[in-house]
């Protein structure tokens, strides 16, 4: 019985998968992150460097981490479809994660977007980077994107010009949603999508290893 | 007029200080230059204590009557000064009127700002305050966009590009790193903010001309120095570092109304007065601290200041001159670019540095040898300037 409901409640891909091929950008710092899609086997390495955020309410990060929390969980438990997360490593250390899931072949819904070290313009480059790969990997038509913070909202709907899209619900909830097109997307490309391939072998190994960090905004004194 | 000398000096950590109130983070710094000066309190005559938005970020008005409170340092007089971004210039200006003139001989000059947990648009609009209410405020000029157009100007007067300005923030990260108190302790480099394409990205518009790397951050942070007679000095420390000049210049309030709006005037006639004060000049100054709140202040506060002919700081800039090991280092203490810009607190910052490497307290950041010293605390968009000079006396 219980395996037969297991079958009704899983889920995985319905869609061809097509995996984002790792890139690297230089960061402000000259340091090098790499961008790559992280396996359902390192999502509870994921899971263990967003908990600490989980009551952190300055820029939303509770909401934020609590969310991403829930939506990596689901596709580690079979519980979300067509789940991809892509992760920024520096040095191996595990800086950033973004997240996004196909609706259908045509419509992806942009997810979650965090950065455990601020400053850097890390949560600019993997925005970036998960709807380079809907668009340019996946082939999607247009992307559903919400924010839940002031600052989300400035980043994303103002930096890349967004459609606001009334009437179409985005599946975080009530917030209102904004679109990404194909159009949008390339014509915003040149300024905003940006990175190296193919990663350098000893760069991409390293970035293997997903060391968990203290959050910047965790540390009392905080930049 | 008696001499005057700096005989103590505290720092808090700059930067996001969600953990402390302005008050705490006034006490620490307090606490840590009466300490650095060995003094029993009980002596402090006078606190001056220097806030630009106390009333209005953290709600707490005549907050020097609350700074002696908590140190314990009554009946001392107390008093609140606010002059912009030139605050704790201002404030120390006055402890020293007070000392030299005989009314005290131990006077704290505390400054402070807790900014921090406000939004940043409304950090904004509160800092645009302080520009012509009528001339500039209620078109939407902000000091970002004021010092955009000042940028515009100068670049297309003088040949500054954009790479002297990512210049100015790459040194001055590289100098925070040195600094323990400093807000900001991450580098920078020229790749990453100026050169590589993903540069678009690190190093976004603002206010164009002006990038993100272009500006200081927000911070909070308390600075604290204690004056004394210089006669007096000796009985705390074997190095005695003395205020030998001060100036204090005003400009007209709207930029637009200067004959020439790439001259800081009052950067200019303050540093004239503080240099004839000293009885020196810049070509004998060791180390410097200017206002750089936005890059392109440095480069235009190194001129005016007198240290290089108009139009030629981004050149000493691009020689290495202003470097830490260079001829001249301008802002060793990351500046307000990287050690950061809690607007009461930098006048008084800016001279706690000086006061370190004068004594070779500086650390990894110590300037060899120094002997003479200059800082630049500018108010407004340069409306509202006061200029140091600090000698080692030996």
């Amino acid at each position: 019985m219980a395996e037969s409901v297991e079958s009704l409640l899983s889920v995985d891909w319905d869609v061809p998968r097509k995996p984002y091929p790792p890139k690297y950008v230089i960061l402000p710092t000259g340091e090098k992150m790499v961008v790559r899609e992280a396996s359902r086997d390192e999502v509870p390495t994921l899971l263990r460097a967003i908990k600490p955020l989980l009551d952190v309410r300055t820029d939303y990060y509770d909401i934020v981490s609590a969310r991403l929390y829930a939506e990596l969980l689901g596709w580690y438990r079979y519980r979300v479809r067509n789940e991809y997360c892509l992760v920024g490593v520096v040095d191996g250390k595990l800086v950033g994660i973004v997240n996004n899931r196909l609706y259908d072949q045509k419509t992806c819904i942009s997810l979650h977007t965090i950065t455990l070290r601020r400053g850097r313009r890390i949560g600019a480059h993997l925005f970036a980077a998960k709807h380079e790969h809907a668009m340019e990997n996946l082939g999607v038509e247009e992307i559903l994107i919400t924010a839940e913070s002031p600052r989300g909202f400035r980043r994303w709907m103002l930096e890349w010009g967004l459609e606001y899209r009334p009437g179409v619900q985005h599946e975080l909830g009530g917030a209102a949603c904004w679109v990404l097109t194909r159009r949008n997307y390339y014509e915003k490309r040149s300024k905003l999508v940006f990175g190296r391939r193919p990663v350098p072998k000893d760069l991409l190994e390293k970035s293997m290893e997903l060391e968990i960090i203290t959050p910047d905004i965790l540390r009392r004194e905080s930049d | 007029m008696r001499e005057v000398a700096i005989i103590g000096c505290g720092m808090t950590k700059f930067g996001r200080r969600g953990d402390r109130s302005l008050i705490d983070l006034m006490v620490e710094a307090s606490v840590k230059a009466i300490e650095h000066a060995g003094i029993d309190k009980k002596r402090i005559d006078a606190l001056y204590a220097a806030s630009m938005l106390c009333g209005e970020l953290t709600h707490q008005t005549a907050i020097a009557s609350a700074l002696a409170d908590e140190l314990g340092i009554l009946p001392a007089a107390a008093e609140r000064l606010e002059n912009g971004p030139a605050s704790g210039g201002s404030a120390v200006k006055n402890a020293f009127l007070a000392v030299a003139s005989g009314l005290y001989d131990f006077v704290l000059v505390t400054g402070g700002e807790k900014m921090r947990h406000v939004a940043g648009d409304v950090i904004t609009d509160l800092l645009a305050t302080m520009s012509h209410p009528t001339a500039e405020y209620i078109h939407g000029v902000t000091l970002p966009s004021l010092a955009a157009m000042f940028a515009r100007l100068y670049m297309k007067k003088y040949g500054v590009t954009r790479k002297h300005l990512a210049l100015v923030a790459v040194k001055n990260h590289a100098n925070a790193l040195k600094n323990p108190y400093a807000h900001i302790h991450r580098p920078l480099t020229i790749e990453g903010i100026y050169s590589a394409p993903e540069a678009e990205v690190n190093n976004p518009v603002v206010a164009d001309p002006l990038r993100l790397f272009d500006f200081c951050p927000v911070t909070d942070g308390a600075a604290s120095v204690l004056l004394c007679p210089a006669e007096k000095a000796r009985e705390f420390c074997d190095t005695i570092v003395v205020i030998s000049g001060i100036g204090h210049a005003t400009d007209t309030l709207a930029v637009h109304e200067r004959e020439d709006p790439t001259i800081l005037k009052a950067v200019r006639l303050s540093a004239e007065m503080a240099f004839k004060m000293a009885k020196t000049s810049p070509k004998d100054i060791d180390v410097v601290e200017l206002h750089d709140a936005f890059t392109i202040l440095e480069i235009a506060e190194s001129e005016d200041a007198g240290f290089f002919e108009k139009g030629t700081g981004h050149k000493a800039l691009e020689e290495g001159v202003t470097a830490l090991d260079g001829d001249l280092p301008i802002n060793p203490s990351g500046g307000l670019k990287a050690r950061g810009h809690p607007v009461g607190a930098t006048g008084v910052a800016q001279l706690v540095e000086l006061t370190w490497q004068l004594r070779g307290e500086a650390g990894k950041r110590q300037v060899e040898g120094a002997e003479q010293a200059f800082s630049c605390n500018l108010g407004g968009f340069g409306n509202n300037v006061v200029s140091f000079v600090l000698k080692r006396v030996r």
